[in-house]
C-alpha cells in the first residue's frame, strides 16, 4: 500500500473533526479524545449531512442535520436508524497522518 | 583470546549490557564512553533527586570500583567523533584512534527543544540529565524564584513537582486538553491536575507558547498565544525526545527516526550493535526503561554469541511525584468493540477505567488508588479471558463476593456544608437534620427547611438526600436523566457544578459519576453550557461540545452551505452597511438575500470555506454577528418609536439598541428574542417574546415569557417601570435569572411555567437581588461580549478550510 500525508495530527482537534477533498468524495477525518483518528464518508446516508460538523463522543459521531449517530470504526448507524458510511485506513505515524492512496481513489505513486 | 568491544554512551541500557555481559566472565577489553563527565546512573531517578528525598550519590549504578573490578576502560566527559566501519576503528574528539571487534551504540535521546523565539536564551534548559536537575536545584535557592514548564506530560510534570518541593513558584504550561494525554484519559488527566493544583502548581492547558522573553542574555519570562506573560527566572522544556541518531547517521548505518536494529539487537552492520532510546525496532522507538533492560539482556546474549530475541512488549507507565497515585497501561482508547468498566470514588477521588476486547483485559488507567496496577497489568500481558470474573474485576484480586454500585454515591458523598437549595440557602447538612427529627416526605422537608420549596429545581437532590439517609424507606421518584451517560436529572446536575464547585466537563464526569468516558451529544452540549454560565471567567468554552451552529457560527443548511446574517442593532442599518452585505452577497455568490422576521438580513447559501474571508468583510463594514444561530441573544426587534410614529410615546428603537448592546453575545439556555413596541398597538408584536416592553406615556411595561413558535403564547406581566434604565435593569436580572436556573433547552415560558412567575417577581423584586444578578451578568459579559466572527477570522480560519484536497493529481 502506499500513503498519502494529509496533515498532522494537531490539526484535528480533541473530540473533532476536519475534512479531506479525494477523488472518492469528501472523507472525514475523527479524532476522539486520545491520538486516535478514523477516517469515513464525510456524507450522512439519510440526508447528506458533514459528518465532520457533528459532535464526537466515545468513537461514535452523531450527524450534525439530523442526530443520526455512527460508529466510527464499522461506519455502522447505531440504534434505530439504519445505513452505513464508508470507512477508510488512516495511520498515525510520528504525528503525521497518512490515507491508503488506493483506498481514497488515487492511483499509487510510481 | 580477549576481544576489543567499544560502548558509546553510558547510558541506562549499556550499563545494564555490561552488567550481563561481564557478570558472565566474558573476556571482553571494554572502553566506554560517555559525553557527561561520569558514568551510569539511574536516569529515572533523577525526579527525587530534584525533589530532595534522594541524593546523585543514591542513584549511581556503577561507580568506579565497578569498572575498575570489571575491567572497563572509561572515558568520560570524552565524545566519539567518527566510526569508520570500514578499518572497524573509532576517532575520537581529540584524535585518538581506537580499533574495534564489536562496537555499541547507546547514544541514547536528544530533549527535543521548541524552536521558540528566544530558546537559546540562558536559562532556557531541558530535563535530561544531572547539569539540568542541578540547575533546577539551585534556582530553590533563591528568594522567590519563579519557574516554567513546558509540557505536562511524564517528565515536564515531575521537574514540576521537583520544583515546587524545592520552594519554588511554578507554572505548567501544556498545549493538550489535560496532562500527560499520552498515558491518561481526561477523567484521571483532571484528577492529577486537580491534585496538582492542590498543591500550589499552576496549569495551564490547552495553551500556546509565543515566545521566551529576555534581559541581558538571560530567560525573563513565557509569553502565550494570548498575550499574557508568565514571568520566570528559569524555562524547562519537556516536550519530547528524539532518538540521538547522528553517529548512526555518520558512520551510514540504516537509520529512519532510530538507528535499525533487528530482534539480536544488531544494526544493518554486523559488527555494530545498538541499545536504548536511540534505537528502532521494527518501526518503534523506546522511552521507557522495562523494553531498555530487555533491549540490554539480548544485546549482552548476542555479543556472547548466545540466541536471544527482543520482543516488544505491553509497558506500564506510573507518574513518579510523591502523593500523585496513578498508574497506566496497554490501550486504554474506547470503541464500539470493547466494553469499559469504570468505577469512581468521587469522595476519595478515585478512578479506575479497565478497557476489554472480546473478553480479555487490553487497558487499564487508574488513579487515587493503584494497588492493582500490576495485578491488571499482568491480567494484560498474559492476555488471558477475564469472563469469569468480570462482574468484580475493577475491585481487583482481593474481591471476594460482589455489591451492586450506588447510583446515590453522588449525593452520599457531598459534605454536610454543600448547598443543595440555591434560593433558601439550605446545606444538606440541615436536611439530613430534619429528616432525623422526623421529616419523611418532601413535603415535610419543605415545611422544616424550606428546601426546594422555592424554584423548585433542587427538588431531586432533596429527595436523593432523603433516599440516602432514609435507605430503603424511601421510594425515589422516577425522574428524568439529561441522557444515558447519567441518572441525574439537567436540574441535579446544575446544583451539583455549583455546590461542588465542578468546573471543567471531567471534574463533572468524574464527581457526577458519568458512565461513558466522555458523555455524547445530548449531555456535551447541556454540560457546557451550565459550565460557561456558573463560572464564566474560570471555564473554557468547548467548542468541540457544541452543535455544529454554534461551533460554526453561522446556519447550517440542508445542503451543508451556510447563512450568514450580520446584527442590525434594533433593526436599524445605514446605507453603508446594506452596500457592504450587498458587495458580499456578490462576492461569495450567495444564492438567496432574505429579510428575516427579526429585521435582519440573512445571506444563504455560503460555502463554509467562505465563512471567515465573508466575515471580515463585513467586519470591515462595521458589523458583527447576529448570533442567529445561537442558543443565546438573538434580536431586538422594534418599531420606530415617538421620533417618526404619530402614536409613539416612547424611543422604541432606542431602548431595543440599548438592549441588544447590553445583551448580545450572551449564552443562554435556548434562543432568546426581544421586542420593543412605542405604544399597545404593538407593531413590534412585543407581547409573544421571551421578553416584550410596550412602551406607555407613564414608561414600560415589561412582560417576559411569551412565545410564538411551536406553542403560541402572551407574555406575562413582570414589572410596570418609569424609566428606560430600569427597564434594562429588569431585562437584564431576567435573562440572567434565567441563565443560572433553566435546564438546558427550555424557553424562558417553559422554564418560567416550572418555577412559577411569582417566583421570578419575588426574586427579582428584591433590590439587592436584581443588583447581583445584573452584576453577575457584566461579569459573564465581559467575556462573551465579544464578535466571535471576527476572532474566528483571526484566528481559527484555517479550521474553516479542508484539512487537504487531494482531488488533482501530483505533477508527475
Amino acid at each position: 500500500m502506499s500513503w498519502i500525508d494529509i496533515g498532522h495530527i494537531d490539526d484535528v482537534p480533541l473530540r473533532g473533526a476536519r475534512m479531506v477533498k479525494t477523488p472518492v468524495g469528501c472523507i472525514a477525518i475523527f479524532r476522539t479524545a486520545e491520538a486516535e483518528v478514523f477516517a469515513a464518508s464525510n456524507s450522512c446516508p439519510h440526508k447528506g449531512g458533514p459528518l465532520s460538523d457533528g459532535i464526537v463522543h466515545g468513537r461514535k459521531v452523531t450527524c450534525p442535520l439530523h442526530n443520526w449517530v455512527f460508529s466510527l470504526e464499522t461506519g455502522e448507524a447505531q440504534g434505530a436508524d439504519e445505513g452505513r458510511i464508508a470507512t477508510y485506513p488512516i495511520r498515525l505515524e510520528e504525528g503525521r497522518l497518512m490515507l491508503d492512496a488506493v483506498a481514497v481513489g488515487k492511483r499509487s505513486a510510481a | 583470546m580477549t576481544r576489543k568491544l567499544i560502548v558509546i554512551g553510558a547510558g541506562m541500557a549499556s550499563g545494564r549490557m555490561l552488567e550481563h555481559l561481564l557478570d558472565q566472565g566474558e573476556d571482553w577489553d571494554v572502553t566506554l564512553f560517555n559525553a557527561e563527565p561520569r558514568g551510569n546512573y539511574n536516569r529515572l531517578m533523577l525526579s527525587p533527586v530534584l525533589s530532595g528525598e534522594k541524593t546523585y550519590e543514591e542513584i549511581v549504578t556503577h561507580d568506579d570500583a565497578w569498572y575498575e573490578e570489571h575491567g572497563v576502560t572509561c572515558r568520560f566527559g570524552e565524545k566519539v567523533a567518527e566510526i569508520d566501519r570500514a578499518n572497524r576503528r573509532v576517532m575520537t574528539e581529540t584524535g585518538d584512534v581506537l580499533p574495534y571487534d564489536k562496537l555499541v551504540i547507546a547514544t541514547g535521546s536528544n530533549p527535543f527543544i521548541i524552536p521558540l523565539p528566544g530558546h537559546d536564551l540562558d536559562g532556557v534548559i531541558a530535563y535530561r540529565d544531572l547539569e539540568d536537575t542541578n540547575r533546577m536545584i539551585a534556582l530553590g535557592e533563591q528568594q522567590a524564584a519563579k519557574a516554567v514548564v513546558i509540557g505536562g506530560g511524564l517528565l515536564g510534570l515531575e521537574a514540576a513537582a521537583g520544583l515546587h518541593a524545592r520552594g519554588v513558584d511554578v507554572t505548567v504550561v501544556h498545549l493538550m486538553g489535560h496532562l500527560m494525554e499520552r498515558q491518561l484519559d481526561e477523567a484521571a488527566g483532571y484528577l492529577l491536575r486537580k491534585e496538582l493544583v492542590g498543591r500550589g502548581i499552576k496549569v495551564l492547558c490547552s495553551t500556546n507558547s509565543k515566545q521566551i522573553l529576555g534581559a541581558n542574555g538571560h530567560v525573563t519570562g513565557l509569553e502565550l498565544d494570548n498575550g499574557t506573560v508568565l514571568p520566570c527566572d528559569l524555562l524547562v522544556m519537556a516536550v519530547g525526545i528524539r532518538p540521538n541518531v547522528a553517529l548512526g547517521q555518520q558512520a551510514g548505518l540504516a537509520v529512519d527516526k532510530g538507528i535499525h536494529v533487528d530482534d539480536q539487537m544488531v544494526t544493518s552492520d554486523a559488527h555494530i550493535l545498538s541499545v536504548g532510546e536511540c534505537v528502532e525496532h521494527n518501526g518503534a522507538i523506546f522511552g521507557l526503561v522495562a523494553p531498555l533492560y530487555e533491549q540490554a539482556k539480548v544485546a549482552a546474549a548476542t555479543l556472547s554469541g548466545k540466541p536471544a530475541t527482543f520482543v516488544q512488549k505491553e509497558v506500564s507507565t506510573k507518574l513518579k511525584v510523591t502523593g500523585c497515585d496513578l498508574f497506566s497501561a496497554g490501550d486504554f482508547a474506547e470503541g464500539e468493540d470493547r466494553e469499559d468498566i469504570v468505577f469512581r470514588d468521587p469522595a476519595r477521588g478515585v478512578y479506575k477505567r479497565l478497557v476489554l476486547k472480546d473478553n480479555r483485559l487490553i487497558g487499564a488507567v487508574m488513579y487515587g488508588d493503584t494497588a492493582d496496577g500490576s495485578w491488571f497489568f499482568g491480567l494484560i500481558k498474559e492476555g488471558e479471558s477475564v469472563a469469569e470474573m468480570r462482574d468484580t474485576l475493577i475491585f481487583g484480586p482481593a474481591f471476594q463476593g460482589g455489591a451492586a454500585g450506588d447510583p446515590l454515591a453522588a449525593v452520599a458523598a457531598l459534605p454536610d456544608d454543600a448547598e443543595i437549595c440555591g434560593c433558601n440557602g439550605v446545606c444538606k447538612g440541615q436536611i439530613v437534620q430534619a429528616i432525623k427529627d422526623g421529616a419523611g416526605s418532601l413535603a415535610d422537608i419543605k415545611a422544616t427547611t424550606k428546601a426546594s420549596a422555592s424554584c423548585g429545581t433542587c427538588t431531586g437532590l432533596v429527595e436523593q438526600v432523603m433516599a440516602a439517609t432514609l435507605g430503603d424507606d424511601f421510594v425515589l421518584p422516577a425522574a428524568q436523566s439529561v441522557c444515558g451517560c447519567t441518572d441525574l436529572t439537567h436540574e441535579d446536575v446544575r446544583r451539583l457544578i455549583k455546590a461542588q464547585e465542578l468546573k471543567s466537563q471531567p471534574a463533572v464526569w468524574q464527581e457526577l459519576g458519568w458512565t461513558t468516558p466522555n458523555g455524547c451529544h445530548v449531555c456535551r452540549p447541556a454540560v457546557n453550557y451550565y459550565l460557561l454560565a456558573d463560572w464564566p471567567l474560570e471555564y473554557q468554552d468547548d467548542l468541540q461540545s457544541r452543535f455544529v451552529n454554534e461551533r460554526n457560527h453561522a446556519n447550517i443548511q440542508k445542503d451543508g452551505t451556510f447563512s450568514v446574517m450580520p446584527r442590525m442593532w434594533g433593526g436599524i442599518t445605514t446605507p453603508d452597511e446594506l452596500r457592504a452585505i450587498a458587495d458580499a452577497a456578490d462576492k461569495y455568490k450567495v444564492p438567496t438575500v432574505k429579510v428575516t422576521g427579526g429585521q435582519r438580513i440573512d445571506l444563504l447559501g455560503v460555502k463554509k470555506e467562505d465563512l471567515p474571508a465573508i466575515w471580515y468583510d463585513l467586519n470591515q463594514a462595521g458589523m458583527v454577528s447576529g448570533h442567529a444561530y445561537s442558543k443565546g441573544l438573538r434580536t431586538v426587534k422594534t418599531c420606530v418609536g415617538k421620533d417618526h410614529c404619530r402614536f409613539g410615546t416612547q424611543d422604541s428603537t432606542g431602548l431595543g439598541i440599548k438592549l441588544e448592546q447590553k445583551l448580545w453575545g450572551s449564552w443562554t439556555p435556548h434562543k432568546v428574542k426581544l421586542g420593543v413596541s412605542g405604544c399597545p398597538r404593538n407593531c413590534a408584536e412585543a407581547t409573544c417574546k421571551d421578553v416584550g416592553i410596550v412602551c406607555v406615556d407613564s414608561g414600560f411595561q415589561v412582560g417576559v415569557a411569551g412565545a410564538a413558535g411551536m406553542d403560541v403564547k402572551e407574555t406575562e406581566r413582570l414589572v410596570d417601570v418609569k424609566t428606560e434604565e430600569e427597564a434594562i435593569e429588569w431585562t437584564a436580572a431576567f435573562v440572567q435569572l434565567y441563565r443560572e436556573h433553566a435546564k438546558y433547552l427550555d424557553r424562558p415560558y417553559k422554564w418560567v411555567a416550572k418555577v412559577g412567575l411569582d417566583w421570578v417577581k419575588e426574586r427579582l423584586s428584591d433590590d439587592a437581588e436584581r443588583a447581583a444578578l445584573n452584576e453577575r451578568f457584566e461579569i459573564s459579559q465581559s467575556v462573551y461580549r465579544k464578535d466571535p466572527w471576527a476572532d474566528h477570522a483571526e484566528r481559527r480560519a484555517d479550521q474553516y478550510q479542508p484539512l487537504a484536497d487531494i482531488t488533482l493529481e501530483a505533477a508527475e
